[in-house]
């Protein structure tokens, strides 16, 4: 296991570096003149574009020059100077103002997740063929086929506007009560694919042979069902959470857009609408490690959960 | 063999008896979308303390289905039991409610299964796993669980037992696998142990050691056995009595010995000649024509008249009532005597 670990660690710098390359690349190979790009439709002195080319080391010209630049990018990177963004904010201090935001985001959706998904799959496995099962099979298909964009709007429009249940938007530094709603429509995708991987494990493995053992030992249903069949049918169920957690904690571009929620995605999608090169490299780059030592956690937890998982 | 070995079994209908299990007269369908499969058509047999019974019969011929019905795990739906009794220390289990039923299930009559891998929960220890029957029928604390645990891979003869309490099924191999659940079923000192093709899965010398340990062990803690298989040689030396199944009917029952010398039903004939044999050589293995019948349209009359060589037309139209042969045997056969006679030259 330790061996495991330490190769996915030597390869996840492989990856940050493969990533950050390839997204530096796309966000700033394609630039005509950077300078004027940040200066926008005012004009540019000369002693301005002297300073700058200095400061951007834009002297360096080709492959070489953009090479020099990365690199330059990475050594302060990796000493922890994310840069600044195009508006002169330090990159660091955005996500530190953003990341909060969307972790709570992240968390409400995951609770509605595991709290009425992996409950529903459960009773949906349990009882196969009820009108609980096909109700719930409808309206998760319902929900899987509704894409955020449509369904982020809809909740808001009704229940925050209409019906006036939820504040209709977040603003600036939203409480736990301003997010439930946005949290919610984040949660309910993952809620409705949990729900279904949940009500198929659990289905699966009441038809296991060691079901029919534990039966034949005369143990109580509730045992039967409570330990031997929900240990085994939660494991794919839980590496899936993992994977998710993962995808939440890097921001939601459209429910966080919707709802005007400070976070992560928000200002990713204001970083790649406004051309801030810096802004967006220094968010993916982020994003990259969290989502890599996301993926490490799920697959160390794989193991975990299932005896028969080994790692070499 | 112990000295039970030869019982009388009377002709059907049994009168009331002593027998420790006796099914009667067992009725079991299969509902399924495709329609109705009869896959037990009125199967009685019985067991009495101290014995074993061999059931034998090829898949599909309904061993296993009598023997969860027997424990109680059918599956309801799709199986539904028509009719018939199960008769435990002469108690009806089939009209007991599920929490009596359940109490019988693990400490009365106790089960171990085909393929032990998958019969054995994956993601617990061998040790949790025969530890919580003592632990949850017993009421043993984990400490004591576990000593019992020890005592019972002991008993089945798993090397370092104590070490291996922690390690999991699959860390096992098939032979130590199927000793963790003999070990299972023997928690509780059931008085009667159904072997569902305990072998099959293993490989032909490990075969050989389970059946020895089943056998000394049936013996040493004096309990009954049902052994379910489709293998006559796992048969021979551990049982005392033979119950053939044929399409959810038992076609023929006898004592080991006598089946053996001469079987009285033509398809325990040709089972028995499909047997390889090591003193006849330049022969052409011979074997059972035809395929088992569908469930869902058994054969009219006898249902073996479609694969039989002494078909006649009273085989096709009327079903062949149990022939008392004497010795206890009896035979669902039209011509079981010629076939006995036949078969004894």
């Amino acid at each position: 296991m330790f061996r495991f670990i330490l190769r996915r660690l030597l390869q996840m710098v492989l990856a940050f570096f493969g990533t950050t390359l390839i997204v530096y690349a796309l966000m700033f190979a394609g630039q005509g003149d950077p300078i004027q790009a940040l200066a926008g439709e005012r004009p540019v002195t000369a002693a301005q574009r002297a300073y700058l080319t200095e400061k951007f080391h834009l002297d360096k010209t080709g492959i070489d020059g953009f090479f020099y630049r990365y690199f330059d990018y990475v050594t302060n990177l990796l000493q922890g100077d994310l840069g600044q963004s195009l508006t002169g904010r330090q990159i660091g201090d955005i996500l530190a103002a953003a990341w909060p935001v969307t972790i709570k985001l992240a968390l409400i959706a995951m609770a509605v997740t595991i709290l009425v998904g992996v409950t529903a799959g459960v009773l949906a496995g349990i009882r196969r063929a009820s009108i609980f099962d096909n109700s719930t099979l409808l309206l998760t298909l319902l929900v899987l086929g509704i894409p955020t964009i449509v369904l982020a709007p809809l909740a808001q429009y009704f229940l925050g506007v209409k019906w006036q249940l939820f504040p209709p938007t977040a603003g600036a530094e939203p409480d736990l009560y301003a997010l439930l709603l946005p949290g919610i429509v984040l949660g309910s995708l993952s809620l409705a694919t949990a729900l279904r991987l949940t009500r198929t494990s659990v289905a699966e493995n009441l038809r296991a042979d060691y079901v029919r053992t534990a039966r034949s030992k005369g143990l109580v249903k509730r045992r039967i069902v409570g330990i031997h069949v929900l240990r085994n049918s939660l494991i794919p169920v839980v590496t899936f959470l993992g994977v998710e957690l993962g995808n939440l904690m890097s921001g939601a571009i459209i429910t966080e857009g919707v709802f005007n929620i400070p976070g992560v995605g928000f200002n990713l999608f204001r970083g790649i609408r406004t051309e801030d090169g810096p802004l967006v490299v220094g968010i993916v780059s982020v994003l990259v490690v969290v989502y890599l030592v996301s993926n490490l956690v799920v697959d160390v937890l794989y193991a975990v959960l299932d005896p028969r998982i080994r790692y070499e | 063999m112990t000295q039970s070995a030869v019982h009388p079994t009377p002709a059907s209908p049994t009168p009331e008896g002593g027998h420790l299990l006796e099914v009667r007269d067992l009725h079991v369908e299969f509902r399924t979308t495709e329609g109705v499969a009869k896959v037990i058509n009125g199967v009685s047999y019985h067991l009495d303390a101290g014995e074993t019974l061999a059931v034998l019969g090829e898949s599909g011929s309904g061993k296993s289905v009598t023997a969860q019905a027997i424990m109680g795990i059918l599956d309801t739906p799709p199986a539904v039991i028509r009719s018939g009794q199960i008769l435990y220390r002469g108690r009806d289990l089939l009209t007991q409610p599920e929490e009596q039923r359940r109490q019988v299930r693990g400490k009365e009559i106790a089960m171990i299964f085909q393929d032990a891998l998958s019969a054995l929960n994956p993601t617990f220890p061998v040790g949790w796993q025969i530890g919580e029957t003592l632990r949850q029928r017993a009421g043993m604390s984990r400490g004591d669980a576990r000593r019992r645990a020890v005592e019972l891979m002991d008993l089945v003869k798993i090397p370092a037992a104590a070490t291996r309490l922690g390690d999991y099924p699959h860390q096992f191999s098939g032979g130590m696998r199927q000793r963790v659940m003999i070990a299972m079923a023997l928690a509780m000192n059931p008085k009667v142990l159904i072997a569902d093709e305990p072998t099959t899965a293993l490989d032909v010398t490990v075969q050989a050691q389970i059946m020895d340990l089943l056998a000394d062990l049936r013996r040493d803690l004096d309990m009954a056995m049902i052994l379910i298989t489709h293998d006559l040689g796992v048969v021979a030396g551990v049982a005392d009595r033979i119950a053939v199944m044929y399409a959810g009917r038992i076609v023929e029952h006898a004592d080991v010995r006598s089946l053996y010398k001469a079987p009285a039903h033509p398809y325990t004939k040709g089972l028995l000649e499909s047997i390889p044999r090591m003193d006849v050589r330049g022969q052409q293995l011979s074997t059972i024509r035809g395929l088992p019948p569908n469930l869902m349209r058994i054969p009219s009359g006898c249902p073996f008249h479609p694969r039989c060589p002494y078909v006649q037309q009273v085989c096709v139209d009327v079903v062949p009532h149990d022939l008392v042969l004497g010795d206890g045997r009896t035979s669902a056969c039209h011509f079981a005597q010629e076939v006995r006679d036949d078969s004894a030259r």
